[in-house]
This record gives C-alpha cells, structure tokens and sequence, in this order.
C-alpha cells in the first residue's frame, strides 16, 4: 500500500474534480460538498471512463411518482451508458454486490508532516506520471492509498 | 381419437393428464343475441339505425385463421356455438377447464355509452350462454377498456361471479396499458382477483404499427408480437406491478418466442435509464419471470427443434407457458403436436395445466 | 465545476482496423446550415423553424457522451477534427459512415423538408467529406415525398462517398408502403442501400398501443418498430419488386431478429394467399436483403448465447456500429466480445460492411 500526494486541497473546490494517473492508474477525485472521494476512472460495463460522467442526486420511489430524492451529488453516472455508481462505496446501482468499481480512501494531510515524512518508506511523495507536487509546509495536501 | 385443429384426427396420447386451455373463443352470433341483455333504447337504436352493435372480431371474416375447418355452425360464425367447442375441443382432448375469451370490439365503440351496454351484455350473454351451460367452462370479463373508469365499474359488477376469472385487454389500445390513466381499472383487477388477459387484435383506431398503417393483414398479424412487447414496456416501467403486487397478466396469442430478445434489450435499457422510473427496483426480466404468463399458440417455430428447445430455456423457468388451442382460430401448428411431446414430461405438465392452475387458483 | 481531465489513451494502434456503420455527425445549432440554404429558406428558418409533428418529448437523463464534447464547448460529435482524433484515430477506424440526425426528413412543409435535406448533404460535404479522407456518408432524403426525395438521390449519387440513404425508424408509413417505392428505384439503380436509423416521429404515436410515458420505452422501441419495417418491406413485396435493393437497421440491435423471422415463415405458411406476389419465404429475403448494425449490442442473460444469436441472424450481416457521440454507443475494443474469436470479430468489425458497401466504401 503505497500513499500518493495528489494535488493541494484547493485544486478541486467542491463539486470539482481531478482525474490523476497514479501507479499507472486512471482514478477520479471527487469533492463533494467538502469531503472527498476517489474512484477507479474505467467503468466494470464497457470500459467507459466513469469518473468524466456526471454527479447526481440519488432517486428512489417506493411506488410510481412518489420520488425521494436525497444524497445531491453522491451518485456518479457513467460518461458512456449511465450506469449509477455510489460515490462512496463504488457499488453499482444495479447490482450493488457483483458489480462495483475500485474506490480509494482520500487524506487531507498538512505539507509539515508530508515533507517531514518523505524519506519514509511507503510514503511516497507526489503522483509520478501526471504531476508533480512540490510539498511544501504550510499547504493542505490530498493522499490517497494504492495498492501497488 | 382426437381432433388436431386442421380436422384430421390423431390416436390419443397414452398418459392421459389433465388440460387446462387458456385461450378458446366464444363468438356473438349476431347483435340479437345480446337482445334479452340490452337496455331497451340500445335495442331500438340497433333495430331502427344501420348501428348493429361493434365488430364481433379482430379477424379477417372467412380466412382460415379465423376458423379452422369444421369450427363454422350452420346458423352462425365460427366459435357461436357452445356444441361444437365441446364437440371439436372439450371432449376429444379432455380438457379439464376452458377459459373463454370473446372478442367482441367494445373497444370500437367510441360512444361510452354503448360501450358500457354493449359490455354488460356481453358479460351477461357469457354468464348465460357459456358458464352456466357448462361447468368446465371459465370466461374474461369485456370491459370498456377504451375508458378505464368505465371498465373498473364492469369488473365491480361481474367480478365475483366465480364463472369470470380475468379480465379481457385488447393488445392494441389508444394508450398503452401501463399508463396511469388505467389505475382505476387495475385497482378493480387487483381487488378482484382477476388476471389481467392481454389478447391479440384490438380495434382502438389508432394504428397498429409505430409507422402507421400496414396494406395486409399478414402484416398485422405478424406485427401483432411487437405491440405485446410495447405494452410490456409500459406496464413494467409505469410500476403497475408495484403498485398492484397481487395483479397477473397472461398474454393471449401473443406468441412466446420473441420474449427472450424482448427481456434482454429491456434489462440493458434499464441499467442505463432506471433513473427515470426510480419505482422498478428490480431488473425488468424479474417481472415478467414473476408476473406474466404467455399461452403457447402460435407457437411461431423455428426449423430446428434444438433452436426451440434454447428459446425456452432463454425464457427461464417451468412456470411461464400456458396451453391453448385458441380455438376456433387456425395457427400454423398444434402445439399438442409440435411442441408438448418433445417437452420433458414435468414442463409438458406444467404447461398443459398446472400454471394455468396457479395463474388463476382454479381448484 | 473545476474539472481537471486528463485523456485516457488506449493502447497502441496495433489493433485491426474497423469500418464503423454509424457515427453521428450533429450540428451545434441550426445556424450552421446558413450557408446551405437559400436566402428563401434561410428566411424561412430563421422566421418559422422547424416545423415537424410535435408532441414527442421524453426527458431523458442523458445524451451524449459526456466525454465527448469539444474544448471548444460546441456540441460533441459537431466537429470534424475533434471525432477524427476521439473516434477515428482513438479506435482505429479505416472508415466510417455519417449519418446526422437532424429535423430533415420530418418538415411538414415539402419545399422546406427538400431545401433542409439538400442543405444537410451540403454540409456534410463541406464540413465533414472534403475535410475527413475516412468518412463516408448518408445521404439525407425528404423521404416522405418520393419525388422530392429521388432528385435529391440523383444529386448526390455520382458523388462515391455517400453509401447509403437514411430513413428514420418510424415514417409516417411502413417502410415497405408503395408511396417509398420510387426512392428504393432509385437506390437500386445506383446501387445505394437504404438504412433505417432508430427514432424519430412521423406523428402517429411510437407503439402500436400508443403514447408511452418514458424515455426507457421510447429507447426499447426501436427493435419493434424496426421488426414492423421489415415485416413491412418484405411482406409487401419490396425485394420481390427490387431484386438488387439492400437494407440497413441501424441502432436496433439484433436480439429480436430470429423470432420475427420464424413468425414470418409461420405467418408465411397460414396466410400466404394474401399475398401471391411473394414468392420465397420471408426469412430468405431477410438474410438476402437486410444487414444489422451491432449497436446496441445485445447482452444475453446467458453470455454464450450471443454467439448462437449471431448465427441466427447470420454472421455475414451483422456489421459494427459505434453510433458516436451518443450515450449509448458502443465501444469498439468491447462491444463484440474477444471470445467469439478473431474470424467472427473481423467479418463484424470490417469484412461484412466492405461486402455490403462495395466500391462506395473503399473505392
Ligand atoms: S461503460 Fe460505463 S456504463 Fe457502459
């Protein structure tokens, strides 16, 4: 489990997002209404890249025209065919236990204690394909976990 | 001996077990016979106009289709007469329980008022002429289904007569069933009890195809299988069966082998669109497998057997097929030829009557 | 929004080449066939515009492909440069076929219809042919007026790029209705083919049992009113007239075309005297005559039935189709999956629409 800083918080406000390659992975960070969020970007239906579609409202009716609506802008529909993930879960609408995409625990994180940590093994500073990220002390930065 | 639907006649099968027919047909043999049910103005409107009530069937009069050798009485048209249903269907093939459709147009009525008398005495000829004059007899309910409130008021009426066990939709309709103009005709199913029987034809006046209006009847007949599928788009996705847990449909001579491709392309469009109809929860092939049942005549065959034999493997589960003669109308084949006897023997059972049995708590 | 996107390039272009039968090419607004049209019919839209049958409007959730809209903000799939690079050169694709839906072919007025159509096929050429050696076209028709539409025909028929002419997939007429004869003359003399494209509105409503409600309906429609356009140009006997005319279902899927062709010859069996002039069974004319795009492929319950599928409706006349940009494409690397093996893929994705479309293709 190798930890990657991503980007500084303030590059993706709320109801942003970066899409980063991060261990030679395409993922999505989200943030949604302050708290963020990361998704594998490739979709379990056709390959689609999932984290470039759009962020809804969860819909549910218990009977026809009764609609609930509740969780704005937790629920990601694929760029492709629309398929509904769960933002914070990755299950998919549909079949919420066989079909799920890949999520990624997100960290905000101060710049002292990634700078101090950076000769630390396992703690590995910056993405390495897409950016880089000069750390430095006084910012808020965003990690996430990937397995190798 | 018993009588295969073209007239020539076959040795009976040697294990002699019960059938249930899900599709024969009774016929108005002319506006008069529904006289002693009419009230009196309609008689006298009948009597003095060029009006004689709707069209008593959605087929072409005298094509073989419409009636199989042997099926015309003397005195009226094919399926009129109660003799020769026993005498060509009830009695040589042993069949335990028949349920009658009558295809007579109320849905071409545009006048809700004959629509409505025109319904109530066709319901009432049936109890007189067909359920009461033979116990293996069940019948479907006519309504106005053209105007929903109008057609719940007729189920409240017949509908505990024990004689009438569904109520009778015209496949082609103005709007399809689903919509939410029919709830008070299915809360009137539901609170009944009644399945709801879909049946091939239909007189709605708006055209049969979504481009209008075919030049042959060959067409619509054939065409007839896409418009069952367009009615089970609207019902599952409008959450009929959501809101009506209880209700059952059997599709009537709908044809059974397009359901396959028709449940495939209807999960897919779901997982992409479930948002717009957040109330079907399920995948749209788990209703159909749990609420709808279709009667096996016209069995619409492929060349191959084996290619018949995947198709009903596709459709999944024991319990989805009804047998029909649909009697008096003539199909390509008899399904009691080409279809029962290369079944194995539990689904051959299941079909011949132990769905029907449970579709319709027949006892 | 602040978003941050980065391209996820696929692999190397090692893979093998595609001919793709259905990209759309979409204009940003109307505007852009200004420079089209007349002064008379740049007036008349800009002061009446389009004017079609109205009453069609189903919400939907989705359109494009989200990831398909240009940096420049205009409308995804309306720039030549940008569908070269996020289609053509992305997948691959030798050669592809344009077919743009827009509100040509639907005018109630004729003159205005005519003037749009014309206007369309400019544009392509313009804006998309001379700009994009690998693409090829459909030529746009006022189809509900034959004369109109066979001038138009005999514009563009010299002109090698343009492979085919489109229908929509619910004419104000079944396809096979006499009224669309000329047009289907003129095809087979030029050797264009004649697809029909899935949607649209002629004014009556898109099922045989009316109006539905949703857009998850609407989107299961196509594979029934395409089923009710082949019934229609093979029962009314449009092969049997043009010999030589081939047909193309674009954007209907496949699932549903063996059982329309056993319905067919079981139809074909009871009712055949209706219909003299025919004088081979339907499904012969089906895989003589009619080619199926890919899109949206189907998706079995059973993933080896797919196979089976595709040999039923006859693997030489399946032919891949993406339908760029729209939501519900396909994508050329999954839709057919690898393990019906290299020599079905390679027929799907090149060999079969090289077949169909000759020298127009690749001449
Ligand atoms: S690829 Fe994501 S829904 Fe199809």
């Amino acid at each position: 489990m190798a930890r990657h800083v991503v980007g500084r918080v303030e590059e993706i406000p709320p109801g942003g997002r970066k899409i980063i390659t991060v261990a030679g992975r395409s993922i999505g960070i989200f943030n949604v209404h302050g708290e963020f969020f990361a998704l594998r970007n490739r979709c379990p239906h056709q390959g689609g890249p999932l984290c470039e579609g759009l962020l809804w409202g969860m819909l549910h009716a218990r009977v026809p025209g009764e609609l609930e609506y509740t969780r704005a802008g937790e629920i990601l529909t694929c760029a492709w065919h629309g398929w509904e993930f769960d933002i914070r879960t990755g299950q998919s609408w549909c079949d919420p236990e066989r079909l799920r995409v890949r999520r990624y625990d997100v960290h905000v994180e101060p710049g002292d204690t990634l700078a101090a940590d950076t000769p630390v093994p396992g703690k590995v500073p910056g993405p390495y394909i897409a950016e880089t990220y000069p750390v430095v002390a006084e910012g808020q930065y965003l990690v996430i976990e990937v397995t190798s | 001996m018993r009588t295969r639907q073209d007239g020539t006649s076959v040795a009976p099968g040697s294990a002699a077990t019960a059938l249930i027919d899900c599709d024969v047909h009774s016929t108005v043999p002319r506006v008069e016979a529904l006289f002693p049910y009419l009230p009196p103005h309609w008689i006298e409107h009948v009597n003095q106009s060029v009006f004689k009530g709707a069209g008593t069937t959605y087929y072409p009069p005298r094509a073989p289709i419409t009636a199989r050798p042997g099926s015309i009485p003397p005195d009226g048209p094919a399926g009129s007469s109660l003799d020769l249903l026993r005498e060509q269907v009830l009695d040589p093939l042993g069949v335990e329980i028949a349920v009658v459709n009558c295809l007579y147009a109320i849905d071409s009525l545009h006048n809700p008022e004959a629509a409505v008398a025109f319904a109530r005495a066709v319901n009432d000829w049936q109890i007189a002429e067909w359920l009461e004059r033979d116990t293996r007899l069940r019948a479907s309910i006519v309504v106005p289904s053209q105007l929903p409130e109008l057609a719940a008021q007729e189920i409240a009426r017949v509908g505990d007569h024990p004689g009438f066990v569904q109520v009778l939709l015209p496949v082609r309709s103005q709007h399809p069933y689903g919509s939410r103009l029919f709830r008070p005709m299915w809360e009137a199913i539901a609170e009944h009890h009644l399945v709801a029987g879909i049946h091939f034809g239909g007189a709605p006046g708006n055209p049969p195809f979504p481009s209008g209006w075919p030049s042959y009847y060959f067409e619509e007949y054939a065409g007839m299988a896409q418009v069952f599928q367009s009615q089970l788009a609207s019902i599952i996705s409008e959450g009929v069966f959501d809101l009506f847990p209880t209700a059952r449909i059997a599709l009537l001579e709908s044809g059974f082998t397009w359901l396959p491709a028709f449940m495939w392309r209807f999960d897919k469009e779901w997982r992409n669109l479930r948002r717009l109809v957040p109330w079907v929860k399920r995948a749209p092939s788990e209703y159909i497998r749990e609420y709808v049942r279709l009667t096996i005549q016209p069995l619409d065959a492929p060349a191959e057997w084996r290619d018949m034999e995947r198709t009903i493997e596709q459709i999944g589960g024991d319990h989805m097929l009804l047998f029909a003669t649909d009697y008096p109308h003539l199909h390509t084949h008899d399904p009691l030829d080409t279809l029962l006897p290369h079944l194995p023997d539990a689904l051959a059972q299941r079909i011949r009557s132990e769905n029907a049995r449970e579709l319709y708590g027949l006892v | 929004m602040a978003t941050t996107l980065e391209r996820t390039t696929r692999q190397a272009r090692t893979k093998p080449a595609i001919i793709d039968c259905d990209i759309h090419n979409e204009l940003d607004s109307e505007r852009d066939l200004y420079p089209f049209l007349s002064d008379r019919w740049r007036t008349h839209l800009m002061t009446y515009g389009m004017h079609g049958p109205s009453g069609a409007i189903y919400p939907r959730f989705t359109n494009r492909r989200a990831d398909a809209f240009p940096p420049s903000g205009r409308e995804a799939g309306s720039e030549c440069a940008f569908t070269s690079v996020q289609l053509l050169d992305e997948w691959n694709i030798a050669c592809g076929i344009l077919n743009p839906l827009t509100g040509a072919g639907s005018q109630l007025n004729p003159e205005f219809d005519a003037a749009l159509a014309t206007a369309v096929n400019d544009w392509q050429v313009a804006e998309w042919l001379d700009k994009e050696p690998r693409l090829r076209a459909s030529i746009i028709l006022p189809f509900e007026h034959a004369d109109l539409a066979v001038a138009e025909i005999e514009r563009r028929a010299r002109d090698p790029r343009f492979v085919q002419v489109q229908f929509t997939g619910r004419p104000r007429e079944p396809m096979g209705r006499r009224k669309y004869w000329p047009i289907y003359e003129a095809c087979a003399t030029h050797g264009l083919a004649v697809m029909s494209h899935a949607f649209g509105s002629g004014g009556q409503p898109i099922t045989g049992c009316g109006w539905p409600s949703f857009y998850i309906e609407d989107h299961v429609g196509p594979s029934q009113s395409m089923q009710a356009n082949l019934i229609s140009l093979v029962v009314e006997g449009v092969f049997e007239r043009f010999p030589t005319l081939r047909v193309v279902s674009a954007e209907n899927g496949f699932a549903w075309v063996p059982s329309l062709m056993w319905r067919l010859d079981n139809t074909f069996d009871l009712l055949r005297d209706e219909t003299p002039h025919l004088t081979r069974r339907p499904s012969e004319y089906i895989r003589d005559h009619v080619w199926f795009c890919t899109q949206p492929v189907e998706e079995p319950h059973r993933p080896e039935d797919l196979r089976w599928l595709m040999e039923q409706v006859g693997i030489d006349h399946l032919i891949f189709a993406s339908d760029y940009a729209h939501w519900d494409w396909d994508a050329p690397d999954t839709a057919i999956p690898a393990r019906l093996g290299d020599d079905v893929r390679r027929k799907i994705y090149y060999d079969n629409a090289l077949a169909l479309y000759g020298d127009r293709l690749m001449g």
